[in-house]
């Protein structure tokens, strides 16, 4: 069992659980007990160890857009039940609990918001709802915020945080990575900007699209990112992962993040990247 | 018949060695006597019986027989299509930044004199070959060698013929290091701009972002008992019930076959195998593939390069199903 232990401290995002109630906080990373109230003056990053803790889409409006203000568009899409497709539990009920529990209507967030005046398309995924998995419905609402870009001109920033495709949506949701990344192309010719913010984690099908395609390319300290699970990779090749495999720091190292950015100076390098491309 | 047999594929084939032991008995038979005819009777009366059986037996394949069957050890994968399809092969090599990908294979040819390029991963039959293939799972640099030579097929002006077969993009550290992600999300957007008509063919297994990376075009062909899917029947097995061994449940749950992926509008048109699979009969299914390619590369080519583009993203951006709230 030495290389299963061994390779957990690799693991980034597998112990990690939302932002839990109380006045204390135990950092996921160190260990360090955190008073509530300092971490949140702190943006839920570690004072101690400068630990990304998992925010929401809701956090992320607040911290990039101008006073937190998002026009959302296409709030009222909604899954459908394509395959008819039941687990543990069918998935209607799935998507039910979700939206009970995070209030959204589905995994991520759109909209037109502005970032220190300038006027941008912006998107927000959020892994509360079936781990950011993206299905139809996510992968219409971002096809629609490109769209959204390319008609008015704005730049686009998309905050990814996914697990990758939905599976409940079988091959359909596999197809929002070509849909998405088609209308990407026509960005690309546009010339207009699409900043892509990864936070932990971005894997699977959405790093696999286009989380990967934006003209600059953020993330936060230490997220997990990749293609396969870490988990997939060493049951493949029955080896020890190296040591900080698929963080943040190791994509860029192999030169595939323009930037990581801690996240009290997000929203200046997303505003200074937005007005460079501009 | 060599290699290994599937379950439900027995009867056929006891039924068909019980014919040809009759048929070798026959030939030892004088044409008019009286054993002879009975033999011929009788031969053909078994044959009539291995039509309905295997017409009985094919007709209602389960989506996990299907399954079996893509993987099937003696079903033909890309090097068998294109020798079998194409004319004066000229393979090419590598992406021109890390290595040649031995899972993916591509190059010039001629389809019934058209040139064309022709990309494809590749399996591998017998042991030696899967390894040297590395089963047809493909690294980054792969997807980039595969990139280059669409790019230089549309910059050349001749179309593209994608074969996908596929268990899944390689998972491991090297995959990684070198960005799987990334260079299957650029084909993405950069098959989208291709200039050139690009016919996708999923000819076995389409397992997931490692089939995608090279699915992007303007049709859509699946043979009859391929499947395309999200994850794998084993992935979703593993996931959803901890246990690797409910793939056909999953298969099941998963809609993955040719049938399921007309309807949800993703591929354009199934092609028909010969009955009992493409391996009974790889001659047969490479000139069936080969026609309707042919067939829809004739109509594309009347299309402008900015048609065609904007014919694709349309083609792609229509796929998925949700609701709007009050707005029905």
């Amino acid at each position: 069992m030495e290389w299963f232990k061994k390779a957990k401290e690799g693991l980034i995002s597998q112990r990690r659980k939302d932002i839990p109630d109380g006045i204390w906080v135990k950092c996921d990373s160190c260990g360090e007990i955190i008073y509530r109230k300092e971490l949140e003056k702190d943006l839920w990053v570690c004072p101690k160890c400068d630990y990304h803790f998992r925010i929401k889409s809701k956090d992320y409006m607040n911290l990039i857009l101008d006073s937190g203000e998002l026009v959302e568009f296409d709030e009222n899409l909604e899954a459908t039940d394509p395959l008819e497709f039941k687990d543990s539990k069918k998935y209607p009920d799935r998507i039910k609990e979700s939206q009970r529990k995070t209030n959204l209507n589905d995994a991520i967030v759109t909209g037109i918001g502005k970032i220190n005046g300038k006027e941008i398309s912006f998107a927000v995924m959020d892994f509360g709802f079936i781990g950011g998995s993206m299905g139809s419905v996510v992968g219409e609402k971002v096809a629609r915020a490109i769209e959204r870009a390319l008609e008015r001109r704005i730049p686009l920033v998309i905050i990814s945080s996914s697990g990758g495709a939905r599976m409940q949506e079988g091959i359909l949701s596999l197809m929002q990575m070509a849909k998405t990344s088609a209308l990407l192309a026509r960005l690309y010719d546009h010339k207009i900007p699409f900043v892509s913010v990864l936070t932990n984690p971005t894997t699977a099908g959405v790093m696999a699209s286009y989380a990967s395609l934006g003209d600059v390319i953020i993330a936060e300290p230490k997220a997990l990112l990749g293609f396969a699970g870490p988990r997939v990779i060493q049951q493949t090749i029955k080896q020890d992962l190296p040591p900080g495999f698929q963080s943040s720091e190791f994509f860029l190292e192999h030169g595939f993040l323009d930037l990581i950015s801690h996240r009290q100076d997000l929203k200046k390098n997303i505003s200074l990247i937005v007005e460079y491309l501009s | 018949m060599n290699g290994p047999i599937l379950d439900f594929e027995k009867p056929i084939y006891e039924l068909e060695k019980r014919i040809n032991d009759l048929k070798e008995l026959a030939d030892h038979q004088e044409d008019d006597s009286l054993e002879g005819l009975e033999l011929t009777r009788e031969i053909a009366a078994l044959e009539q019986k291995l039509d309905r059986l295997a017409q009985e037996i094919y007709s209602k394949l389960t989506r996990w027989q299907r399954v079996q069957l893509a993987r099937h050890p003696r079903r033909p994968c890309t090097l068998d299509f294109i020798s079998l399809m194409c004319t004066d092969f000229v393979e090419l090599h590598g992406d021109r930044g890390f290595a040649d990908d031995k899972a993916m294979v591509g190059g010039f040819a001629k389809m019934d004199g058209k040139p064309v390029m022709v990309v494809g991963q590749q399996k591998g039959k017998d042991t030696k070959q899967k390894l040297y293939r590395n089963f047809g799972m493909t690294h980054p640099e792969g997807y980039r060698k595969a990139l280059r030579l669409m790019q230089l097929a549309s910059r050349f002006n001749k179309p593209v013929v994608v074969l996908v077969d596929t268990p899944g993009a390689f998972p491991g550290i090297g995959a990684e290091e070198r960005g799987q992600a990334e260079a299957i999300a650029r084909n993405l957007r950069e098959m989208t701009r291709l200039e050139v008509p690009v016919i996708i063919n999923i000819i076995g297994e389409g397992a997931s972002g490692g089939a995608l990376g090279i699915g992007v075009g303007d049709r859509v062909f699946m043979l009859e008992n391929a499947w395309y899917s999200v994850i794998s029947p084993e992935g979703c097995a593993a996931i959803l019930w901890r246990d690797s061994a409910k793939a056909p449940e999953a298969a099941e749950a998963l809609k993955l076959s040719a049938p399921d992926l007309m309807r949800l509008k993703v591929i354009d048109q199934i092609i028909p195998e010969p009955n009992g699979g493409a391996h009974r009969d790889p001659k047969a299914q490479a000139q069936i593939l080969k026609r309707e390619i042919l067939s829809a590369l004739n109509e594309l080519e009347q299309l402008k390069p900015h048609e065609l583009i904007d014919q694709r993203i349309a083609k792609f951006r229509v796929m998925g199903e949700y609701v709007e709230r009050g707005r029905e």
